[in-house]
């Protein structure tokens, strides 16, 4: 009974402390929120970057890039030069009515031309206008965010010495951190700064 | 004679009129007070500042769904059901005093008035349980049923515990008799009045009739538009009556600080004390199982309710001694 009734007030008095603090929603239309670089929000292209070697269209598990280039040959600049060829891009489109943003696209491809940026904010009320041709996927470049540090966790010192411990001889501050032993990484802001 | 008619036609109206902001006032209270008690903001778009039209909006929505009648349904009681819900508390809040004088009508015994037709509201329920032609609502309709007679008894105790201590049947008259002690010498009373009445409103943690992972909705599966929507404003108007009841019977009513200027305001601010707390309870405690709410009932409010009953005996024979 007092566990029942102890129980009762409990529930009182969580609820009275969640309406004096803060709520957690976030105001969308009225307030933009903040989203982390690494979202998957919509695939921007760098046309520029890319070479039409269509890795991305057969990587694509459900084949929704659709790729047209030819190929155009320029002329020699110098006498008795070699004529040269190079791709030239006439469409590029991605179908996010089938996308799934597993982002193999962007991995599988080897020229960077192909960048997850944070902007979700282009629903249709047609699923075809959800075709999005390269023109459109251009202009999603400026939203592209900077990379992030490869190892944003550790202080930058730490990350240093841990690229410096492949090489230990050259430098005698690095040689002291090898003698430390592997494994034991100092907990970030306890060791003292070179 | 013409002059009391015309009174007769305000005084109407001013009831009617409180009838229907009321209950929207406590709806909204409810939006926002559980929202916030969950971290949420709750509605905030209609009508520009803090979601203040949510609920007018609301209704517009309900009126211009289709009127759907099943085809199994006792169609006539099933389109009666929700106005006698409606009409039960319009009677009950047109006797509640917020003033000495401001009452809508000052009838001699409106506690007796009050409860009596209080229970009528769940007649509606049950008329819609049963005219739906459909089991879930059958099966709520008599869950209601039983809640009612289990829980008008603690009630009309505790009622009468009130009225014993005042001397009084009269609503206006048991607020005259109030004293401070009665904070102390009523409150058994006023915690059984409290329990009873959230049950007979069918609220959470007493929402057994509705509960909606056993019985869809209840007497209420098979209503839509402006049906649906009369039994969510007897829902609320049933909160407004039985806080203002509460304030009037356990807080004074209009006794306060200028109660000769405000008097009309303390009422009605103690009876948003009390319907605040009951949609705090809604928000934090779970709901009760069929059988753990006919126990809490039978062994928890009628034997506080009679001890009380004993309490404010003795108290009145020692005192008018
Ligand atoms: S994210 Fe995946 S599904 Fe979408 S286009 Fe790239 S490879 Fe195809
Ligand atoms: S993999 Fe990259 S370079 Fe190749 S077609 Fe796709 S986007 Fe262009």
């Amino acid at each position: 009974m007092t566990k029942f009734l102890s129980g009762l007030a409990k529930g009182m008095a969580t609820t009275a402390r969640t309406m004096t603090t803060h709520a957690h929603t976030q105001q969308y239309p009225h307030v933009k929120p903040e989203l982390p670089s690494r979202s998957r929000g919509v695939i921007a292209l760098l046309e520029e970057n890319c070479t039409s070697c269509m890795l991305c269209a057969r990587e694509c598990p459900d084949w929704c890039i659709y790729i047209d280039s030819h190929k155009e040959t320029t002329p020699p600049t110098t006498e008795g030069g070699r004529a040269r060829q190079h791709n030239v891009l006439d469409r590029f489109a991605i179908d996010f009515s089938l996308c799934m943003y597993c982002g193999i696209c962007i991995e599988v491809c080897p020229f960077d031309a192909l960048f997850w940026s944070p902007e979700f904010e282009y629903s249709t009320t047609d699923i075809r206008d959800l075709l999005q041709e390269k023109e459109t996927l251009g202009q999603w470049m400026p939203t592209v965010p900077a990379p992030e540090p490869l190892v944003p966790e550790l202080p930058q010192t730490e990350a240093q010495q841990l690229v410096v411990d492949v090489e230990p001889e050259d430098d005698p501050a690095a040689g002291r951190t090898t003698k430390r032993g592997a494994g034991e990484v100092p907990r970030p802001g306890t060791e003292e700064q070179p | 004679m013409a002059g009391d008619i015309v009174e007769i036609v305000l005084r109407a109206v001013c009831v009617l009129a409180a009838f229907l902001v009321l209950p929207l006032l406590v709806g909204q209270t409810e939006h926002k007070v559980m929202a916030h008690m969950q971290g949420r903001l709750g509605p905030m778009e209609a009508g520009g500042f803090h979601g203040w039209a949510q609920l007018v909006a609301d209704g517009i929505k309900f009126s211009q769904k289709e009127d759907i009648v099943p085809l199994a349904a006792d169609k006539r009681v099933f389109r009666i059901a929700p106005a006698l819900g409606i009409v039960s508390y319009l009677f009950a809040l047109a006797v509640i005093p917020l003033g000495p004088h401001t009452v809508g009508a000052d009838v001699p015994g409106s506690l007796v008035w009050v409860l009596a037709v209080g229970g009528i509201g769940t007649v509606g329920t049950l008329m819609a349980g049963w005219g739906s032609g459909n089991k879930y609502s059958l099966l709520g309709g008599l869950r209601t049923a039983a809640q009612l007679v289990s829980y008008e008894l603690p009630l009309i105790l505790a009622c009468a515990s009130f009225a014993i201590a005042a001397g009084s049947l009269s609503l206006v008259g048991i607020a005259h008799a109030w004293t401070p002690w009665w904070l102390l010498w009523q409150l058994p009373g006023a915690l059984v009045f409290l329990v009873a009445a959230t049950a007979e409103l069918q609220r959470p943690p007493f929402d057994m009739p509705v509960a909606d992972s056993e019985l869809v909705m209840g007497p209420y599966t098979e209503y839509t538009g402006l049906r649906f929507a009369l039994f969510l404003l007897a829902e609320y108007a049933g909160i407004v009556v039985m806080s203002l009841l509460l304030g009037v019977l356990y807080l004074g009513g209009w006794t306060g600080p200028f109660d000769h200027q405000i008097g009309w305001l303390w009422t009605l601010l103690k009876g948003a004390i009390f319907a605040v707390l009951i949609i705090w309870i809604r928000v934090a405690w779970p709901r009760l199982r069929e059988d753990q709410l006919q126990r809490v009932a039978w062994l928890g409010l009628v034997p506080l309710a009679l001890l009380q009953l004993a309490i404010t005996a003795i108290g009145v024979v020692v005192t008018s001694r």
